[in-house]
Formats: structure tokens, C-alpha cells, sequence
């Protein structure tokens, strides 16, 4: 991981943290619970905003898994909906992702509510594992 | 794009820099192009610390500022308000977690943990720079309130906003205030009737010429947002003349020749197709033109009466609808195949209409078996119902009480008698009645044999034994199911998975929906006992009174924009809106700012990315994702 002053992560992992996903980030740093330091929080209020092209974009430049973390029908904005919302975009971005032959498995998404740590943690411990079989 | 950004890297006195390298978080970025400066101090939320930030916004002209530190959960609207002060527009700050997304996560890791933050304050230089400066909105708010449902939760909301010198306007759907616990035979913890409590509310909302009652009224229109609301109603006529006395009523009501079941008791007693309801509001009659033969022997009636319809107007909406029981289903515990299974709500008006014997169908009851949890920890309702354990309890308490000799099962899943209510299982087992434990996996079975029903269950007290109870009665412990209504899909408020309307966050907004300005009190949200309805319907007009008698209310600046040069009008943001906060108009999306939501959706979509959620637009995503590319 380390070499001299430079710090040499081995991938990176951007996660699109929804309202409730990014309270449960804090909660998981209440806690201290651990997950991979290869991570990249960028907050939103909802992960219905989430451009399937915004997906790829990251994918191709320089980040080798996305995490959309969503609020999963604890939504503040759309309740139980945001769940159908968010496959839909997901849907959408998978297929963009096949036209662009980019593996399926480098795009999860999972609905995190305020308090769900262990969802953060195994899914993140999931991608993690995957990009270390792809070395 | 902003030029002169400043960097403040929070320590947390350790908490950060234990684990993460703040030095070479500074080092990272003090020299890309857009940094005026970059700094480190021991906490940045101190009086020194924010200090720090203002000289530098004055001293080096800053015109963007990133803050690394704690969750901005907990102190993002300090920065924000520090930037304020010296001047700079306070949503060009964009405030990052270093700590509990990093440190504390990673403090097996420091250099790991340091490179994250790293990135994460990178990041948020990128998505500074493309900052726009952002006024919150602005809403002059009326004293002016509206009040859907006139239960316990109704009731109580519309008095206290009243109090605080607010106009109500309380609308109910059914001819008489009061709600479900007006039906309720003797309430717990207070003892009193249901009629009682009800009664002690309407006393006290009299008193309040600003409460605006609208009995009989259904709503046909819903729209407008926080600040300005409009509720269309239709009333339908009493059809009796106004100002009759009270005796005339009473002499009406004895006159009036036809007699129907009365659904208040379930059909357990009649009552004429002209009635009141003893204790309750309007203190006035109402005929049932379903029944009425217009014979006017009453002498007060008004068959000329209109439907009237009115506007209402007000600044929030607190909905307060509340729930239904549970209706078991044809078969379930052979309710519906054998008249002697009932339901907590009817056997609860049983107790209060018998009179020197409980008799149900022409049968005395002697003995009574009560089955726990139906309709609820099931796979259609998951959720517990939670009111339903100590109700019945004390139902069966309050049987024993008026009627005295009574032999009782108590045939559950768990007792839930939480809290002080523990009492009330504690009683129950001194009276001598039974219980026993049945397993959901194989629940009991309901059935007949000669003049008896056969409750047979197989007891997990006594280690499985097949027992088989026979008993007069059987009585369903049925949970709460939401009571739907129109208003919901009018207003677009969101559903929890078990179908009550959801709360934003049950601690940090407990009583407020998505819905700006739309809040919630009473069982509509989830069950509750009456202690609890009460408590939150406090708790709704508490946070209504923070805009109300304020006068205005600010809002985050957060909400969708188009770019009208980018936008082809193809409408596909009006069919993502889940708000109905966009039109086409001219050709161009427009977005309702009243309307809209914040959540984004709109823009996902968009062929030509025209719309954007000021604070996320996408541009500064990739220029998130850009600037991390090769770091
Ligand atoms: C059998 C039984 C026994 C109970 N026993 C106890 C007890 O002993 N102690 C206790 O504390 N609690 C008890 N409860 C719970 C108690 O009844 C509730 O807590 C209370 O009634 C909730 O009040 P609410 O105002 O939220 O809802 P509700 O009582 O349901 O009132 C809602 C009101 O809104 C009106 N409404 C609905 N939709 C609309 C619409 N679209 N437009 C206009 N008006 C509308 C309804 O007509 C109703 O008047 C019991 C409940 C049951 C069912």
C-alpha cells in the first residue's frame, strides 16, 4: 500500500451516499466499525438524482467500482418509491455499462438506512473482494 | 469558477489527527491552482477556528471554502454562518467528513485514512469551484393552519395551535368529532371513557372562536405548498333547521319513526334515522338520508339543504387521519363463519351497551377466550400494533369489573404491556385469568361444538400441550391498519413500508413528511395509544408554531433549476418529478420552487442535462471524479 512519501492505494471505490446512506457513514464512524479505505463519499440527497452516464463517467475515469448507497424506502424525499426510482436508473446504467463492456459487478447498489452499518460494511467488503480477484 | 478557495483541516483535538496525517492533507492541496490557502488547526468549530476562516475570507478575498472535519451533520450550518458573517455567500462553503468517514473508520490504516481524506478534500475543492452563490428561500408565513381529521390527534392539535393565536380550520368526515376513541369503553391508564376524554377536548375547543369546525366534510381538492395551502371541501347538509334547542333534538330524535343499527356500537344497538352523539361536537342533530323517509315527524327537518363547498387556506397542513382496526378476513379464526367471534372494537362496545349481563346474540357470556396478535407481526402487517396487548388486558379487566364472574383466556404470541403498563398484566394474572402462549407457527383453531366454541391451541407454557378451551366468546386482539384517504395522493406524501404515513426521520424530523409544510400526528403515522397520539400531536403543533408565529420561513436553496438554453421541452423531468413540481411551458420545463422537493430526480434523465439540483449539479461531479483521476 506504501512506498517511501508517496501512499499507492490499489483501487478506488466511489460511493454516491443518499441522505440515510450518508447518516449511516456517520453512524458507522460512531461505532468505529471498519470497511475499506479505498472509498470516495460523495453526498446527495436522494440517489434518484444519479445520471446512469454519471455512473460510466466514473468508471472510466479512474474510479473501479461504484456503491449507490441509497436511502431504500426510508427516502426522506420519496419514501417507499425511491426503491423502483433508483433500479430503473440502475437498470439503465448496467446497460450502458454492457455497451461499453465494463463488468457488471463494478456497479452495486444497495438501500442504506440511517442505522444500517452492516449493510455498508458487507456490501463494501463484497465490492472489495471482487476488485481484489480482478488484482 | 472560483479561484481563491481556502482549505481548513479540522484535528478534532486528535480525533482526527491521531489517525489521519493532516499535515500532508494540507501539503496535497495547498498548491493546486484554485487554493488561495490551506490550513490545519487543533478545532476548526472553536471561536479561533472560525476566526481563521473570516480573516482569511477578508484578508485573501476568499470566494470559495472547504471545511474537513466532523459529519456537517453536526457543524455545517456553523460553518456556513461563520462564512456569512465575513461576508461570503454561506453555500460557497462545502463542508466534508473526515472524521467519521474516516479516521475513526480507518484508524487501523493511518496512511490509508490519509489518503482518503485526502481525496475527500480534493473532491470537495472540485465541487467548490463550480459553486454557485445560493440565496435559501424565502416564505411569508400566515397564522393560518389546516387540520385534517378531528380524532384525539385533530382535536388536540387544533386547541393547542389555537392557543397560540393561530387559525384553524378542522375538517372531519364523519358528522361528529371524537375519532376511534370515542368508541372505547374504558381507557387506559386514565379509566375514564372514551366519551370522557372526548368530551374534556370539545369543552376545551369551544372555548377557541379561531377553531373552525368542518364536520361532514370531504375533501376534493389539495394543492399548494408550505406558506400556501388551499383545501377544497364539500360539507353535506345535516338537513335539520339551525338553532332548534336542545330539547326540540331530543323530542326529534324520540319522534322519528325509523330505527337502524347503529354503527358507533357495530350494530349492537339501534338508533334513529335523526341522532346525536351525547358528548361529542357539533352539539347538533344530523338526519341519514340513507334512511330517512322524509315523513318530517321530527318537525325539525330541512330537506332544502345544499352541499356547500368552501376554499380553506392555510400555511401547513398536520394530518391526522387516523388509523382503522384491523378487519380480519373471512375464516380467520373462523371470524365471519361463527357469530361469537368478534373483534377488540365491538367487544369493547359490548361492554358499554350490556347492562347487568353481558349478552352477545341472545347468549349470556360466561366464559371468554381473547386471541393476541391478529392482523399483526403477520406477513401482510408485519409491524406490531403495540396499542392492542395493553387494550385488551384491560378490556378484559374492565369486563370482569362491570360483570363480575367471568372465566378468561389470554391466548398470545408476547405480551407487549410496555412500560408502566406492565400493572395491567400483573393484575390481570392476580384476577386469576389464563393465559397461554400460542406458537404463530401453528396458531389456534376456532371451533364449534353444541352451544360452545372450541379454542384449541397448543400451549407452549406447558411444553406444547394440546389444549382444547371452550368458551361463550371469542374476542380478536386485531392491530391498526392506516386509514387511507384522498388527501395522501393530493398532497403526494410518502408511505412507510407498512402503509402509514412516513415521518422524514423518526428522531431528527419525528413529525414532519417530505412534504414541506405537511405534518403528522395521531395514528395515521403509526399505531398508537391515546397517551402517545396526544404526545405527538403536541409535538406536530410545536414544530408548526417555529414557522407560524415566526412569520416566515427559510428553506434550504436546494431545488432543481433548467437551464432554458439546453432545454428541448421533451418533458421527460415532468414525468420523473415525483412532486408535480414541473411544467412545460413555451417549450421549456419550468420548475415550481414551492413544489419541489430537492431529491433530483428530474435530472437523471434529461437528454440534454438541462436540469440540475442547485448545490449537485453534474458538472461538479465530474469534476469530482476529474480530480481524483489521477490522484
Ligand atoms: C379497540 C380499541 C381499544 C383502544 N383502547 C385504548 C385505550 O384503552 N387507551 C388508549 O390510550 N388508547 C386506546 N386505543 C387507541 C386509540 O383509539 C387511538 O390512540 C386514538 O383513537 C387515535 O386517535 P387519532 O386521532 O390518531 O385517530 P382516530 O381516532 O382514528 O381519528 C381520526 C379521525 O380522522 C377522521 N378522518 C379520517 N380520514 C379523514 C379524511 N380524509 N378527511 C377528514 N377526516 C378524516 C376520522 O373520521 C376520525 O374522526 C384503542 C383503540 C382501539 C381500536
Amino acid at each position: 500500500m506504501k512506498s517511501g512519501d508517496e501512499i499507492i492505494m490499489t483501487h478506488k471505490i466511489l460511493i454516491f451516499a443518499a441522505d440515510m446512506a450518508y447518516r449511516a457513514l456517520d453512524q458507522a464512524g460512531l461505532l468505529h466499525a471498519h470497511y475499506s479505505p479505498n472509498t470516495v463519499i460523495f453526498r446527495i440527497p436522494c440517489a434518484t438524482l444519479i445520471r446512469p452516464d454519471l455512473i460510466v463517467y466514473a468508471l472510466k475515469n479512474g474510479f473501479d467500482a461504484v456503491f449507490v448507497a441509497s436511502s431504500g424506502p426510508d427516502c426522506p424525499f420519496l419514501g417507499e418509491k425511491c426503491v423502483s426510482i433508483v433500479s430503473k436508473r440502475i437498470e439503465k446504467a448496467y446497460e450502458l455499462l454492457d455497451k461499453e463492456g465494463i463488468e457488471r459487478e463494478r456497479l452495486v447498489v444497495s438501500g442504506v438506512c440511517s442505522t444500517c452499518v452492516e449493510t455498508l460494511v458487507n456490501t463494501l467488503e463484497r465490492i472489495e473482494n471482487f476488485l481484489q480477484s480482478r488484482g | 469558477m472560483r479561484e481563491r478557495v481556502g482549505v481548513y483541516v479540522c484535528h478534532c483535538g486528535g480525533n482526527i489527527s491521531d489517525y489521519v496525517d493532516v499535515k500532508k492533507v494540507v501539503e496535497a492541496v495547498k498548491d493546486l491552482p484554485n487554493v488561495a490557502v490551506a490550513r490545519d488547526f487543533i478545532f476548526m468549530c472553536s471561536d479561533a477556528g472560525q476566526d481563521l476562516i473570516k480573516e482569511d475570507i477578508k484578508n485573501l478575498n476568499l470566494d470559495g471554502v472547504v471545511v474537513a472535519s466532523c459529519s456537517p451533520h453536526l457543524h455545517e450550518k456553523t460553518f456556513r454562518d461563520a462564512a456569512a458573517l465575513a461576508g461570503l455567500n454561506p453555500y460557497l462553503v462545502e463542508h466534508v467528513c473526515i472524521r467519521e468517514h474516516c479516521s475513526w473508520v480507518h484508524s487501523d490504516d493511518p496512511e490509508a485514512a490519509t489518503q482518503k481524506a485526502i481525496w475527500i478534500v480534493k473532491s470537495a475543492i472540485a465541487k467548490v469551484s463550480l459553486a454557485d452563490e445560493l440565496q435559501p428561500i424565502r416564505l411569508e408565513m400566515k397564522p393560518e393552519a389546516i387540520v385534517v381529521g378531528g380524532g384525539i390527534a385533530g382535536m388536540r392539535c387544533a386547541i393547542d395551535l389555537a392557543k397560540a393565536g393561530i387559525k384553524v380550520h378542522l375538517i372531519e368526515k364523519k358528522p361528529f368529532l371524537g375519532g376511534r376513541a370515542a368508541q372505547i369503553f374504558k381507557l387506559y391508564p386514565s379509566g375514564k371513557t372514551g366519551s370522557d376524554l372526548v368530551k374534556e377536548l370539545v369543552d376545551e375547543l369551544k372555548r377557541y372562536p379561531n377553531i373552525h369546525v368542518y364536520t361532514n366534510a370531504e375533501i376534493v381538492e389539495a394543492s399548494g405548498a408550505l406558506g400556501d395551502f388551499k383545501v377544497k371541501i364539500v360539507v353535506k347538509p345535516r338537513y335539520v333547521k339551525e338553532g332548534v334547542s336542545k330539547e326540540e333534538i331530543r323530542r326529534a330524535v324520540e319522534c322519528c319513526p325509523v330505527e337502524v343499527l347503529d354503527e358507533f356500537n357495530y350494530g349492537l344497538t339501534n338508533r334513529k334515522a335523526i341522532y346525536v352523539r351525547e358528548s361529542s361536537y357539533p352539539e347538533e342533530a344530523v338526519i341519514d338520508m340513507d334512511h330517512c323517509i322524509k315523513c318530517n315527524e321530527c318537525g325539525i327537518a330541512d330537506f332544502e339543504q345544499k352541499e356547500e363547498t368552501y376554499e380553506l387556506r392555510g400555511s401547513m397542513i398536520i394530518l391526522a387521519t387516523g388509523a382503522k382496526p384491523y378487519e380480519p378476513k373471512e375464516g380467520e379464526f373462523s371470524y365471519g363463519i361463527y357469530d361469537h367471534v368478534i373483534t377488540l372494537p365491538v367487544f369493547d362496545r359490548l361492554l358499554a351497551v350490556c347492562d347487568g349481563k353481558l349478552e352477545y346474540e341472545g347468549k349470556e357470556i360466561k366464559d371468554i377466550a381473547f386471541i393476541y396478535c391478529v392482523g399483526s407481526r403477520t406477513e401482510e402487517h408485519e409491524y406490531c400494533s403495540r396499542y392492542c396487548c395493553v387494550a385488551t388486558l384491560n378490556a378484559a379487566l374492565g369486563a370482569l369489573e362491570k360483570f363480575g364472574k367471568l372465566r378468561v383466556y389470554h391466548i398470545y404470541r408476547d405480551i407487549r404491556a410496555y412500560g408502566k403498563y406492565e400493572t395491567y398484566y400483573e393484575k390481570v394474572g392476580e384476577e386469576g385469568m389464563l393465559f397461554i402462549k400460542y406458537d404463530p407457527e401453528d396458531p389456534p383453531v376456532v371451533e364449534r361444538k353444541g352451544d360452545k366454541l372450541i379454542v384449541k391451541v397448543r400451549d407452549l407454557l406447558t411444553g406444547g400441550e394440546e389444549l382444547e378451551v371452550p368458551v361463550d366468546l371469542v374476542v380478536l386482539s386485531v392491530g391498526m391498519v392506516v386509514e387511507e384517504a384522498e388527501i395522501f395522493n393530493m398532497l403526494r406524501v410518502p408511505f412507510s413500508r407498512d402503509g402509514f404515513l412516513q415521518e422524514v426521520h423518526p428522531k431528527l424530523k419525528p413529525v414532519e413528511t417530505a412534504i414541506g409544510g405537511v405534518l403528522i400526528a395521531g395514528t395515521c403515522q403509526f399505531p398508537k395509544d391515546t397517551v402517545e397520539t396526544t404526545a405527538s400531536a403536541s409535538a406536530a403543533v410545536g414544530r408548526a408554531e417555529t414557522y407560524l408565529v415566526k412569520g416566515y420561513a427559510e428553506l434550504e436553496p436546494f431545488i432543481a433549476e433548467v437551464d432554458p438554453e439546453k432545454c428541448d421541452g421533451c418533458s421527460v423531468c415532468v414525468e420523473e418529478c415525483p412532486a408535480g413540481a414541473i411544467r412545460i411551458e413555451n417549450g421549456k420545463a419550468v420548475i415550481n420552487e414551492a413544489l419541489c422537493k430537492g431529491c433530483g430526480a428530474c435530472g437523471a434523465l434529461c437528454p440534454t442535462e438541462a436540469i440540475n439540483l442547485k448545490g449537485y449539479k453534474y458538472e461538479q461531479f465530474r469534476a469530482m471524479i476529474d480530480i481524483l483521476k489521477e490522484a
